[in-house]
This record gives C-alpha cells, sequence and structure tokens, in this order.
C-alpha cells in the first residue's frame, strides 16, 4: 500500500499537475507548483524511509506484471538520482516563479512542461526496463525542447528545432537496439537481459546502437554541436534543469546499461573509444567554453567538457579488478551528482547576473562584483565544485577517479582529469575578471528579487558540501534492487 | 527466408534510407519526413524479429511498436508546430547557417 503512493506520487501527480497547471495559467501555476512540490519532498523522503529499511524492490504497475505491464526497478541508485531531481527541479521551479515574466504569452506552458518534464525523469531513474527507458527519455526530450522554444523568438525556435532532431535521430537508434536486443534474447527487463546476453554480434551490435543514440542525447564529443545554442538561449531556470537533469538522464541510461550488459557485450575496444570521446569531450568542451563571449553560452559550453567525465566510466569499469570497477562507479556517479548541483547553481546565478546588467555578453558584466555579490558568490562556490577544488563534491568524485585510473594503471584518463580542471579554471576565471572591472559610469543596474539569490546559493552550498557528506549518497547508492 | 526475417531486413533499409535523408536534407520538412522514415524502419525490425517459434504473433512487440507510434507521432506533432512557427516568423524553411553556431 505504501509502495502504491510512492510510486503513484513519484509518477502520476506530476502528470496530473501538468494537466491541471495547461488549465489554469502561469500566475495559478506557481502556487499549484508549490504544492507539488513540497508532496514530491514528501513521497522522496517516504522512499528514502521505505529503502534504507527494507532494501530495493522491484514493482508492477497497476499489479499488471511484466512483460505487457510496466514493471519498476527501485534501487539505491534510482533512490538517490529521485533525491537529486527533487532538490535540483523545486529550485529551478522556485527559481523560474520569480524569474520568468508572467505575462509574456508563451509563459503559460511552463508550467505543464516542467511537471512533465520532471515525470519523464523520474520515470527514466525507476524503469527497469530498456523500452520504458526509452518512453521515459521520450517525454524528457519533447519537454525539454518546448521548454527551449518557450519564448517562440527565431533564434530560440532554431535552437529548439536542431535540438529535437538531434534528440530524435539519438531515440530511433536506441529504439532499434531495443528491437535487436527484444529479438535476439526474448526479454526487455534490464535484470533477465543482464542473465541471458551472451557475447554475440548482434548484441554487441544493439549495444553499440543504442551507446550511439545515447552519445547524441547526453551531446558527448563530437555530437555535441545541438547543445549549446539550445541551454545557451533558453531561460536560465530552464537552462538549469537542462544541464543538470535531462542530460543526466540519458548518460544515466548509458552508465546503466553499461555496467548492466557491458562486461558480456563490451570489447575494450569500445570502451577505449568511449574513453577517448570523453576525453576529447573534456579538453574540447572547455576550451571552447574560454573562447565564448556570452556568459550563458560559457555555461553550456562547460556542460559539454563537464559530461566527457562520466564516459571515463566505461574504460575504468571494462576488464579492470573489482576494486576498481567500484571506484570509478562511485566517483562517476558522485561527478554526476555534484555537477547537477554545480551546473544548476551557475545557470540560475548566471541568469541572476545577465538581469542585473542587462546584457548577456561577459564584458558587459563589469561592475557587478559590487552590485550583485550573492550570486556572484552563489557563481563561485558552485565553481569550486566544477573546477574540483576540494571540499566540493567535484574533487572527491575526481578523487576517486583519479583513484581508479591509478589503481588499473591507465594513466592517460588520470591525466585527463587534471587537465580538465585547470582548465575549468580558466574559464571560470575569465568571468570572475570581467565581473571584477570596475565600471565608472555603472549605474544602470536591475536587481532582481532578493529571493533569486537563495536557490543558486542553496544548490552550490550542496555541491561544496557534498564532498563532506559524500558517504551518504555513497551508502544508499550501494542499497542492491530486489534479491 | 523466413517472411518475418524478410520484414525484418527491410525495416534496417529503410532505417537506412530514413538515416540518410536526415543526414543530407536540409528542407525541415523533408528531415521530418526521413525522421518518420526511420521510426517505421525500426517499427518493422521490432516486429520482424520478434517470431515466436509456434508461429503467432507476438503480442509484446505489438504493444510496443504501437506505443512507439504514438511517441512518434507526438514528436512529429511538437516539430510540427515548431516549424509552421519558424516559417511564420522567417520566412524560411530551413535552419540556415547551421554550422556557424
Amino acid at each position: 500500500m505504501t509502495l502504491n503512493l510512492l510510486v503513484a506520487g513519484l509518477l502520476f501527480t506530476p502528470l496530473a499537475w501538468a494537466v491541471v497547471s495547461l488549465l489554469i495559467g502561469f500566475r495559478a501555476g506557481r502556487w499549484l507548483a508549490g504544492a507539488g512540490m513540497v508532496l514530491q519532498a514528501g513521497v522522496t523522503l517516504g522512499l528514502v524511509w521505505t529503502l534504507t529499511g527494507q532494501g530495493g524492490f522491484e514493482y508492477a504497475l497497476g499489479d499488471w506484471q511484466p512483460p505487457l505491464g510496466i514493471g519498476l526497478r527501485v534501487d539505491g541508485m534510482a533512490l538517490t538520482l529521485v533525491l537529486l531531481t527533487t532538490l535540483v527541479a523545486s529550485a529551478c521551479g522556485l527559481h523560474a516563479a520569480g524569474y520568468l515574466e508572467a505575462d509574456r504569452p508563451g509563459q503559460r506552458y511552463f508550467w505543464p512542461l516542467f511537471w512533465f518534464l520532471w515525470a519523464g525523469i523520474n520515470g527514466v531513474w525507476l524503469a527497469g526496463d530498456i523500452f520504458n527507458i526509452y518512453v521515459g527519455l521520450e517525454l524528457v526530450t519533447l519537454a525539454a525542447v518546448g521548454l527551449v522554444a518557450l519564448s517562440g523568438e527565431p533564434p530560440a525556435l532554431r535552437a529548439a528545432l536542431r535540438y529535437l532532431f538531434a534528440a530524435l535521430a539519438g531515440s530511433l537508434a536506441f529504439l532499434l537496439g531495443v528491437a535487436l536486443l527484444y529479438g535476439a534474447y526474448g526479454t526487455l527487463s534490464l535484470r533477465l537481459l543482464a542473465e541471458a546476453v551472451q557475447a554475440d554480434g548482434t548484441g554487441s551490435a544493439a549495444l553499440a546502437l543504442m551507446f550511439a543514440g545515447l552519445a547524441v542525447k547526453t551531446a558527448l564529443f563530437p555530437v555535441h554541436a545541438w547543445l549549446p545554442p539550445a541551454h545557451g538561449i533558453a531561460h536560465a531556470p530552464v537552462s538549469a534543469l537542462l544541464s543538470a537533469l535531462v542530460v543526466k538522464a540519458s548518460a544515466w541510461v548509458a552508465i546503466r546499461l553499461w555496467l548492466d550488459l557491458g562486461p558480456v557485450l563490451g570489447s575494450s575496444g569500445g570502451a577505449f573509444l568511449m574513453g577517448l570521446l570523453g576525453t576529447a569531450a573534456i579538453v574540447w568542451g572547455s576550451w571552447m567554453a574560454w573562447c565564448q563571449t556570452g556568459l550563458k553560452k560559457l555555461v553550456a559550453y562547460s556542460s559539454v567538457g563537464q559530461v566527457g567525465y562520466l564516459f571515463l566510466l566505461f574504460p575504468l569499469t571494462f576488464a579492470v579488478s573489482d576494486r576498481v570497477a567500484e571506484l570509478a562507479t562511485q566517483g562517476v556517479m558522485l561527478h554526476l551528482i555534484s555537477h547537477a548541483l554545480a551546473k544548476a547553481a551557475l545557470f540560475m546565478a548566471a541568469g541572476n547576473l545577465i538581469w542585473a546588467v542587462g546584457d548577456g555578453r561577459i564584458v558587459s558584466l563589469a561592475g557587478a562584483g559590487r552590485h550583485l555579490p550573492l550570486s556572484l558568490f552563489a557563481f563561485g562556490l558552485a565553481a569550486v565544485s566544477i573546477m574540483g577544488l576540494p571540499p566540493s563534491g567535484g574533487f572527491t568524485a575526481k578523487w576517486l577517479l583519479l583513484q581508479a585510473a591509478w589503481q588499473a594503471g591507465q594513466w592517460g584518463w588520470a591525466l585527463a582529469v587534471l587537465v580538465g580542471g585547470l582548465l575549468a579554471a580558466l574559464y571560470v576565471f575569465k568571468v570572475f575578471a570581467a565581473c571584477y572591472v570596475d565600471k565608472a559610469s555603472g549605474d544602470d543596474f536591475h536587481y532582481p528579487p532578493r529571493r533569486l539569490d537563495l536557490m543558486p546559493l542553496g544548490l552550490a552550498v550542496m555541491a561544496l558540501g557534498l564532498g563532506l557528506v559524500a558517504g551518504l549518497p555513497l551508502h544508499w547508492m550501494g542499497i542492491g534492487g530486489a534479491p | 527466408m523466413s517472411p518475418g526475417l524478410l520484414y525484418a531486413l527491410a525495416g534496417m533499409l529503410l532505417f537506412v534510407m530514413g538515416l540518410a535523408g536526415f543526414a543530407l536534407l536540409r528542407h525541415l520538412l523533408r528531415r521530418l519526413m526521413a525522421f518518420n522514415l526511420v521510426g517505421s524502419g525500426t517499427f518493422l525490425v521490432l516486429v520482424g524479429l520478434a517470431q515466436r517459434p509456434d508461429g503467432e504473433p507476438d503480442p509484446v512487440a505489438q504493444a510496443l511498436v504501437l506505443t512507439g507510434i504514438v511517441v512518434a507521432i507526438a514528436a512529429t506533432a511538437l516539430a510540427l508546430v515548431l516549424m509552421r512557427r519558424w516559417f511564420d516568423l522567417t520566412g524560411r524553411t530551413r535552419l540556415d547557417g547551421e554550422a556557424d553556431e
């Protein structure tokens, strides 16, 4: 009974809020969103309590058993990610409530899309079979594209269309992989697949197709070109949602597929290739971030770079000792979490700064250091985690990855981690240098509402503190699935 | 060669044709049609490969394809709305200057 309520709360109430807020408009939608967030927080706490008490479980929606019914797999990883989603999405929603102008024509669609996105993301975390992962990813993509296009201006439309086409191509590659796996093994459940797969051509081809599709959706170098325009042009809280959660959903599907099926279907060449692309993403994304003249474009390119770290998982978990694989998995998951917190904070702080100076260029930030210290402070705290300095979550994640690379004797990946940190410091410093230029005639400031500083600050503090309490999420992630 | 395998191979062919169109065409409407072709190819592969030994159709594969069609229609509708708005505002049928961003 409790389980029914928890799952209903996680998956169905967001869909209900989406439909209702479509009817009531943006202003009233804020209140509904507040109530919905409180409910999500309660349900998430309930899930924490349930899982720490009794361990993970599998759940058949409406008592319809798989394969025709929808089976959910609720384990420690899913729990941690649901918790992350509740934190980040609530912060982004609260920020959007004050940040977006209520009277713009497209704005009434914000809350419906926001809730559809939330439902889809929770669906991806909890899905126990590869087809429902596909459905969840599609729901996320369609909502995210709608959010990018929210303003209805031509640049936003162009970015949204590019995003949509890229994401659709990725989805279909993924779906073809699903079709091949189902044809070969007759099951969709991840758990059953992990037992059934044998090293053969069909399985490997299916896995390669799925990873190709997921790489496009995660904006892995060199198929990242859609991300910077889309994340750069969206409203700041939307960019925060997209970079923190949407990109992570497809990345996490790749991680889960690799951990479940990779040991049998993977090859060292494929794992090396993914690691190489991840390394290229770290270098290229960070370098391009440094080259940008627009603040949000810089933060968006930083996402391209940071996503690269996630793909170091592939070489560091293939054909290595269990200890190394565990370290690498923990490091990558911790990086995923800390980057989600830090990047959401960066985008929201950037949005506040742009609001203040009325211009998205980095040179226009001159004088912001004096007028908007709190937003800049949040930007700085979050940047500490992006750069990977102690005591942040980013530092602990990179430390674990370095240890894994050391113990596996694969030095190259350790070098990639270190170079990425240095490049991140370069582009972060570029923003700060611009903010502390003193401007003689700097009176043209529009102060954003003070409460908008709270959301980025809160998330940035969490990203920073994550390094000190990293044991807790790592412990939760260790909670297994159904016995 | 069993009919199922024939369907699957035809599906693969459609998938590759659609993908080529997706990569090569620039007109927005044509790209969308290429996407739909890729989708149809995928569905054919899904139905064609999932043959049960007794020759009966596999209900799971059909349920999946049905869901997949719904998702594809939703995506097509969203793309059409965005494309119409893009055309109304700019009068263009393609996203020019794609390479420079």
